[in-house]
């Protein structure tokens, strides 16, 4: 009797324990957060996403992607108002029921502004200034029923998930990442449908018809009759007929991350650390293994994958490209160009005009007639010699200013190359707004030809420039050429006075931009057939640069994960990415992440070591400071604590 | 006599009214080490500026080995053999230690985009021995800049250090003249000490010629053969320091003069 009486009473115990000062809250912080999301909810609810998304599912008959766009606020935001910043040495305040409700009201302040959208839209029109006011918009809020049951269920819904968002503080760090392993697996498993679709049904067709891989260097114009792909159960229980998860599908996915994030714990840190650790040639030989196994994963993706898929890499492929280069005069020199389109325009016409088989309308008399002679490589060199030049002659002008100045006068070049190539004077060379049309493929005689009809052969166009680009990039960065531009990104005049040529060396930076952009030109033309001056736009410039400072400037792998995450996910200026959906909120998309990445991880995706140490000065300085690398003062003339000299 | 390295005429600096240098002669010895001292806002850093390239002056010539610099950008300078550091100290504090004293070798190497491409045997050959020589350089301060601290980022390192590696960065140029200004500033007495020491020894070891600017006047009795003083953009005096720091008028610059008694 007695023992549970104590039981009861240690179980009040805890209970007290963990509500006490559960109310005691920071209200400030959480009027300022609960506000904040009641913006961005009302703000994204008026800007149409949630109606226009609402066709998609992520989980069949659960949740769409337009209530998505809206509830992973909730949650997040309930998490942030409790996150604090830990400094070493200070004990954390102890987590505890404060924090749930502090998500809570969060989410539900929240909510509340959304529930005042309701009864607005319900009884007011304001469909002239703002568009998307309208009955399909009252509908989504209400969640098809009637006004007062959208009312509440917006003040509760947002609430519950502020506070499970919140709940997250409770957690230990494993199983908060587990969770997070299994929310941000359904929702891309859910999100990628299209790709995972083609890929496992690829690999399941080869595997149940080998057939298949034996025709691998035909035209493919003639696709072998579909065969039962051996994973075709597999694929039916995931996915939903209507699109998006079914289900059971969504919980089987979720336990199934959740279970390997708990076995995996800690692996995937341990080898990356083991891999830094290493040093020399065995470094050198694990970094050629993971090369060459990527090498030998990418020639063989296209034996399983459809053409969109092809098409969708080979997008993300130019953009590598484009975005390579930008980074060497961007990210390596320091030169902010916002012109870069400039290059890439001319890479296109170039090989346009060079390998197109009837000249433009108007082309000159005194100039010989193109008739196509040019093999497709002789035009790729010419191409490149042409956007070498093209970058000396806009380079040279521009690169005597420095910050602001420069970026300015680079805009107005990228746009001065668009307007020419539009104008009286040079637009008939090239066909002005028609453009150029029917530029055949890039032709490699017996290995054969690369164009746009066939997605696989222009996939491993890509694959061979994106590689060369990549060699380039990376063989220049560590070398002395590199070491000048990272001098000069770093402290103009003092590179000057240590021997170094600025003016040289920031012009190489451009050179060697424009001929990676033409690259990327030559491929596009090649692939897409036609080339028009609307497709220069000033746009594709700043999405370039979004790429590279996304991706995280100064480093090939950022650059990489830039192309990927931003085109191959949300799609290029015209190209679609794998979230068609979200095209018409593309720009919106760029803008928000571009701002979110700035403030809370301004070194990008994979940062460059350099550029983080640069904008974490101090936590750097402290960090090193803390492990005795940094000399406090000269008596000490090596580490504090033990650090093996190399 | 032996050769005079530098050897500046007439040289004049005016921005807008101000002359920052008047008709300033001066001339340095092969092997010899300069020290210029003066009040602040004497012109001793537009002196500095003007030698490196930084400043064109208005008049006069700067003469190097027997060839004018008038003219020539700073690299170029830098190229005929003239390295400086500056008084606030200007690292390339995001690169590492190692890179910072390799970048500064740019001039006297010469691999261009094809041999760094093809990774050609002479590109492999340049890019080690520029790793040898700045680690020799770096070698030069002790174990202060060596060892782990090579790929480490400039930042990390004390003022002490950072100073060091100033001076390192300008002696991997393969420099005749080494211009440094105010090479001990913000050091302790100890640290101040030993880097005079360095300083004689970056002419006997490495055949420098030096000319420094410098506040503190116990570095620059124990290692200058020649003291010049400026104040107002012109010399006030020179000699050896002795000479320099009796001389009434260098006091006056620095002291003031006495009141002069009320009638």
């Amino acid at each position: 009797m007695s023992d549970i009486t104590t039981q009861v009473d240690d179980t009040i115990d805890t209970i007290e324990e963990l509500t006490r000062g559960a109310f005691d809250l920071n209200w400030n912080r959480v009027l300022r957060f609960g506000n904040l999301l009641g913006l961005a909810l009302v703000f994204i609810a008026l800007s149409g996403m949630p109606v226009g998304l609402d066709e998609r599912e992520i989980v069949d008959g659960v949740i769409s992607l337009g209530y998505l766009a809206l509830l992973t606020f909730p949650p997040i935001l309930g998490w942030t108002v409790g996150k604090e910043i830990v400094l070493e040495g200070m004990s954390a305040t102890k987590r505890g029921a404060r924090d749930v409700v502090a998500g809570a009201f969060v989410g539900a302040l929240g909510g509340l502004w959304m529930s005042i959208l309701v009864l607005l839209v319900d009884n007011f029109n304001l469909r002239d200034p703002l568009v998307n006011w309208s009955p399909a918009l009252l509908t989504l809020m209400t969640f098809s029923r009637s006004t007062g049951f959208g009312l509440v269920s917006w003040i509760i819904l947002p609430g519950v998930l502020g506070a499970a968002g919140a709940s997250l503080h409770l957690l230990t760090p494993r199983l908060r990442r587990a969770v997070m392993a299994m929310v941000l697996t359904v929702i891309s498993v859910s999100i990628f449908q299209s790709l995972i679709d083609d890929l496992v049904g690829g690999i399941g067709e080869s595997i149940a018809d080998p057939g298949r891989l034996s025709e691998f260097f035909g035209e493919g114009d003639t696709p072998r009759p579909r065969v039962d792909s051996v994973f075709d159960g597999l694929i039916d229980f995931i996915y939903a007929q209507r699109g998006g998860l079914t289900v059971a599908g969504a919980i089987a996915l979720a336990l199934v991350a959740g279970a390997l994030s708990l076995a995996g714990r800690g692996r995937i840190a341990k080898a990356k650390a083991s891999y830094n650790a290493k040093t020399g040639p065995e470094r050198t030989r694990q970094t050629a293994i993971m090369i060459a196994v990527s090498t030998v994963l990418l020639i063989v993706l296209p034996f399983f994958t459809g053409r969109i898929t092809q098409d969708l890499l080979a997008n993300v492929g130019i953009f590598l490209l484009l975005a390579l280069g930008l980074n060497i005069v961007v990210g390596l020199a320091g030169i902010l160009d916002l012109g870069y389109v400039a290059f890439f325009a001319v890479g296109s016409y170039s090989i346009a005009i060079l390998t197109v088989t009837d000249p433009p309308k108007s082309w000159p008399d005194w100039l010989p007639t193109l008739d196509g002679q040019f093999g497709w490589l002789l035009a790729l060199l010419i191409t490149v010699v042409i956007a070498g030049v093209v970058g000396l002659f806009i380079g040279a002008p521009v690169i005597r200013m420095r910050g602001d100045y420069l970026a300015i006068v680079t805009l107005g070049f990228g746009e001065i190359i668009r307007i020419l190539l539009l104008s009286d004077w040079l637009g008939g060379y090239f066909n002005a707004a028609q453009g150029i049309t029917n530029i055949p493929g890039a032709d490699f005689g017996p290995l054969g030809e690369a164009k746009g009809i066939n997605p696989r052969s222009i996939f491993y166009l890509v694959l061979v420039f994106a590689a060369i680009s990549i060699y380039v990039s990376w063989r220049l960065e560590h070398s002395r050429l590199g070491r000048a531009w990272m001098a000069v990104r770093e402290d103009e005049s003092v590179a000057e006075a240590m021997g170094i040529n600025t003016v040289n060396v920031k012009l190489m930076a451009f050179v060697v931009g424009a001929v990676l952009a033409s690259f990327a030109g030559a491929v596009v033309s090649a692939k897409v057939g036609s080339v028009f001056p609307t497709s220069f736009l000033i746009l594709v410039s700043i999405i370039i640069l979004v790429v590279v400072i996304v991706g995280g400037m100064g480093n090939i792998l950022g650059v990489l994960a830039g192309s990927f995450v931003l085109i191959g996910v949300l799609g290029g200026p015209r190209q679609p990415g794998l979230l068609a959906e979200f095209s018409e909120y593309k720009l919106l998309i760029y803008g928000a992440l571009l701002v979110w990445m700035m403030l809370q991880r301004p070194e990008g995706l994979i940062p460059n070591v350099r550029r983080s140490r640069e904008l974490h000065q101090d936590e750097f300085l402290q960090d090193a400071w803390l492990k005795g690398e940094v000399d406090p003062d000269d008596d000490h003339e090596g580490p504090a604590t033990e650090v093996a000299p190399a | 006599m032996s050769e005079r390295i530098l050897d500046i005429q007439n040289l004049s600096v005016t921005f807008g009214g101000l002359h920052a240098l008047k008709d300033l002669n001066f001339h340095v010895d092969e092997g010899e080490i300069v020290g210029v001292i003066g009040p602040n806002g004497a012109g001793k850093t537009t002196f500095f500026n003007m030698i490196s390239g930084m400043v064109t002056p208005t008049s006069g010539d700067i003469l190097f080995e027997g060839q004018s610099l008038i003219g020539l950008d700073p690299n170029e300078v830098t190229r005929r053999g003239i390295a400086r550091t500056f008084q606030n100290v200007r690292l390339f504090a995001n690169m590492t230690i190692a890179e910072n004293v390799m970048v500064s070798q740019h001039c006297r190497s010469k691999a261009g985009i094809w041999s760094t491409l093809f990774n050609t045997a002479a590109f492999r050959k340049e890019e080690r021995e520029i790793r040898e020589h700045a680690e020799k350089v770096l070698g030069f301060f002790g174990t202060r800049l060596i060892g782990y601290r090579l790929e480490q980022p400039a930042s990390v390192l004390s003022y002490a250090n950072r100073r060091r590696l100033e001076i390192a960065r300008a002696m991997a140029t393969k420099p005749r003249l080494l211009l440094l200004d105010e090479p001990v500033a913000g050091m302790n007495p100890m640290e101040s000490a030993e880097l005079t020491d360095l300083i004689g020894k970056l002419r006997s070891e490495w055949g420098f010629t030096i000319v420094m600017i410098e506040h503190d006047m116990n570095v620059v009795r124990d290692v200058s053969d020649r003291v010049v003083c400026l104040d107002h953009g012109e010399t006030l005096a020179q000699g050896s320091f002795e000479e320099v720091s009796s001389n009434p008028e260098v006091i006056e610059a620095y002291l003031g003069r006495p009141l002069e008694k009320k009638a």
